[in-house]
């Protein structure tokens, strides 16, 4: 169906009556796509666009079943912020992300590199652990983890025990970066060492250069991954409210204010909001990311 | 002498690797292989955290085998979502996927409306499909009323909790709509150009070009789809707790799978297990389940032959 319209649909005057039949369907095929398109927007839009709405309407209409505000409530986001522990949510989740995602970076490239371009024995057996971690989810090992990090360390109550082990590189960070780098051929590599260059320095002078792509899709995966962890705080930072991420105090909020759909969704909008920004200043290093991950081997 | 220098060499070779590899090296022993060793463990004893753990043999299989009442609802609930919202998913990926592909005008916008849900957190997404479809007040009711169809209970209907979060997966389409779409433009054009000249139909051309073009990557779709069913937890876990109204805090406690347990996954039952009845040691088996299900599928993942993701290069 592709092809039809990829055909050029410049026909000469006086075309002949199969080419205006092919020109007919050309456009009825445009109109049936794009209509197609359009309600599949509105179904990826509009709840984005309840949500806004609902957000921003009066404590008494938000449990109607009104669909726009009669009075525009600005307000209910400053009140969001003034809800205790808001602003505490809002650092922590800073860090947590922030924090982790420099240490995740810097612990993963090295091991990336190694496995894309060094040869030794193990390393195949290395790669198949790594997915293999990459497909496991947090629970498998959380008992132990948990009694080691609260009972040993008296660290509950922290987001250390989420923090720390990004120093230690991320299955999934180290993963991508391996794919990533896979596409750098080696000649630049040989170049480097030819010059004199040592392993660090040709990773460092020319290796990462031009890894900048991938390592801007690894450090927004793990940003956002930390963003909208709710396991890890839940386990770690529960009982500690002064330690609380966003995504997890979101759902206390919810608690809080169990019929003020208005200020939950005001609180909803603003834990999404920061995601969907730093998506429009990156796009293009998230969607090489997403493709990579699941394509390329 | 040169096979000095040749020894020393290597050895230097072996020292940069293990320098290189020694992050990973550290993570995987302390935060990975120590802890599974220690889960494997404490699966066989009686431990609460409070006094040193007993050796209890397989009592605590037995018991989350048989007696324990949250198992088999979670593991039921696991196989309808592979079922259902996994085979729902890859479906609806792929149509997202060739309408994005044949969609010529404002491609970039259209692509970004449709990428956009799948960023939505996960907590912040699931709160905000428990208010769309919330019975009385959500828009979703109010939509419907309007139609004429009679809205149903949703999250807080047995029945109709997992379709809910099904409607929550697919808003969420836009990893799956970037895979197929890289998958789709791959496939070589004079191969549909060969069809047309020969008269195929579009669905033939569907059938006898498209998917055995992609099917890798359908494979790869379904098989990652059931490996994060496995580990689905924030959402029917978000989706649960709002739609009963508990309060979150010190002392309440959340009917687990609320309603009715029609939302329990494995991951839940760790938690459940662990973080609420102090039974560590049942925790650390349903933890094994859940690492034998998702290492089995991972397997099939990187089958040496005609594997997904090959691990040489």
């Amino acid at each position: 169906m592709t092809q039809v319209l990829e055909r050029p649909l410049k026909l000469a005057p006086g075309a002949s009556g199969a080419e205006r039949t092919a020109r007919r369907r050309a456009l009825l095929e445009w109109v049936a796509v794009h209509s197609l398109g359009v309600a599949a927007a509105l179904f990826f839009t509009l709840p984005f666009v309840f949500v806004f709405l609902t957000s921003l309407m009066s404590d008494s209409q938000a449990l109607s079943r009104d669909l726009i505000p009669h009075t525009w409530e600005w307000g209910n986001y400053r009140k969001v912020f003034d809800t205790p522990g808001f602003l505490t949510w809002w650092r922590n989740t800073l860090l947590y992300a922030g924090l982790g995602t420099v240490l995740t970076v810097l612990s993963s490239v090295p091991v990336a590199y190694a496995l894309a371009k060094f040869r030794f024995r193990g390393r195949n057996l290395s790669l198949m652990l790594v997915i293999s971690m990459m497909m496991l989810p947090p629970q498998v090992v959380v008992i132990p983890m948990y009694l080691f990090w609260a009972k040993q360390l008296g660290l509950s109550g922290t987001l250390w025990p989420l923090i720390v082990p990004m120093a230690f590189g991320d299955a999934f960070s180290v993963f991508l970066l391996r794919q990533f780098l896979l596409t750098i051929p080696n000649e630049y590599l040989d170049a480097a060492r030819v010059d004199g260059c040592g392993e660090l320095r040709t990773l460092l002078r020319v290796v990462l250069p031009m890894a900048k792509p991938g390592i801007a899709a690894v450090a927004l995966f793990q940003f956002f991954s930390a963003w909208n962890d709710y396991f890890g705080p839940q386990i770690y930072a529960s009982e500690n409210p002064g330690a609380w991420t966003l995504s997890y105090g979101l759902e206390s909020f919810k608690g809080a204010h169990h019929t003020d759909w208005n200020l939950t969704m005001a609180a909803t909008v603003l834990v999404m909001a920061p995601v969907i920004l730093v998506f429009f200043f990156a796009q293009k290093a998230f969607v090489e990311g997403v493709t990579l991950t699941g394509v390329k081997g | 002498m040169t096979t000095l220098t040749l020894t020393s060499k290597r050895r230097r070779a072996a020292l940069r690797n293990l320098a290189f590899m020694s992050p990973w090296l550290i993570g995987f022993g302390v935060f990975f292989a120590y802890p599974l060793v220690s889960t494997v463990y404490f699966s066989f004893t009686h431990y609460d955290g409070f006094r040193p753990p007993t050796w209890s043999g397989g009592q605590n299989w037995t018991y989350v085998f048989t007696h324990y009442p949250l198992f088999w609802p979670a593991l039921r609930n696991t196989l309808w979502l592979v079922l259902v919202m996994v085979s729902l998913r890859v479906v609806f990926g792929l149509g997202i996927g060739m309408l994005i592909t044949r969609i010529k005008t404002g491609t970039g916008v259209f692509r970004t409306l449709f990428y956009l849900p799948y960023l939505a957190p996960p907590v912040a997404a699931t709160m905000a499909f428990a208010f769309l479809l919330n019975p009385g007040t959500g828009p979703v009711d109010s939509l419907l009323e309007k139609a004429g169809v009679p809205a149903p209970g949703w999250f807080n209907d047995p029945s109709w909790s997992k379709p809910a979060l099904t409607l929550l997966a697919l808003w969420g389409i836009g990893d799956l709509m970037v895979i197929f779409m890289a998958a789709l433009l791959d496939v070589p054009t004079e191969q549909y150009e060969a069809a047309e000249l020969d008269g195929a139909s579009a669905w033939q051309r569907f059938r006898y070009v498209t998917l055995p073009n992609i099917s890798p990557i359908v494979m790869f779709a379904v098989v990652t789809g059931v490996i994060q069913t496995m580990q689905y937890y924030t959402q029917p876990l978000i989706a649960g707790k709002v739609a009963s109204g508990v309060i979150q805090g010190a002392g309440t406690q959340f009917e687990p799978g609320y309603p009715d347990k029609s939302t329990l996954t494995l991951p839940q039952l760790v938690y459940n297990l662990g973080f609420q009845r102090f039974d560590y040691g049942s925790a650390c088996v349903v933890a094994l389940v859940l690492f034998a299900l998702s290492m089995a599928f991972t397997a099939l993942l990187m089958r040496r032959r005609g594997g997904l993701i090959q691990a040489g290069d």
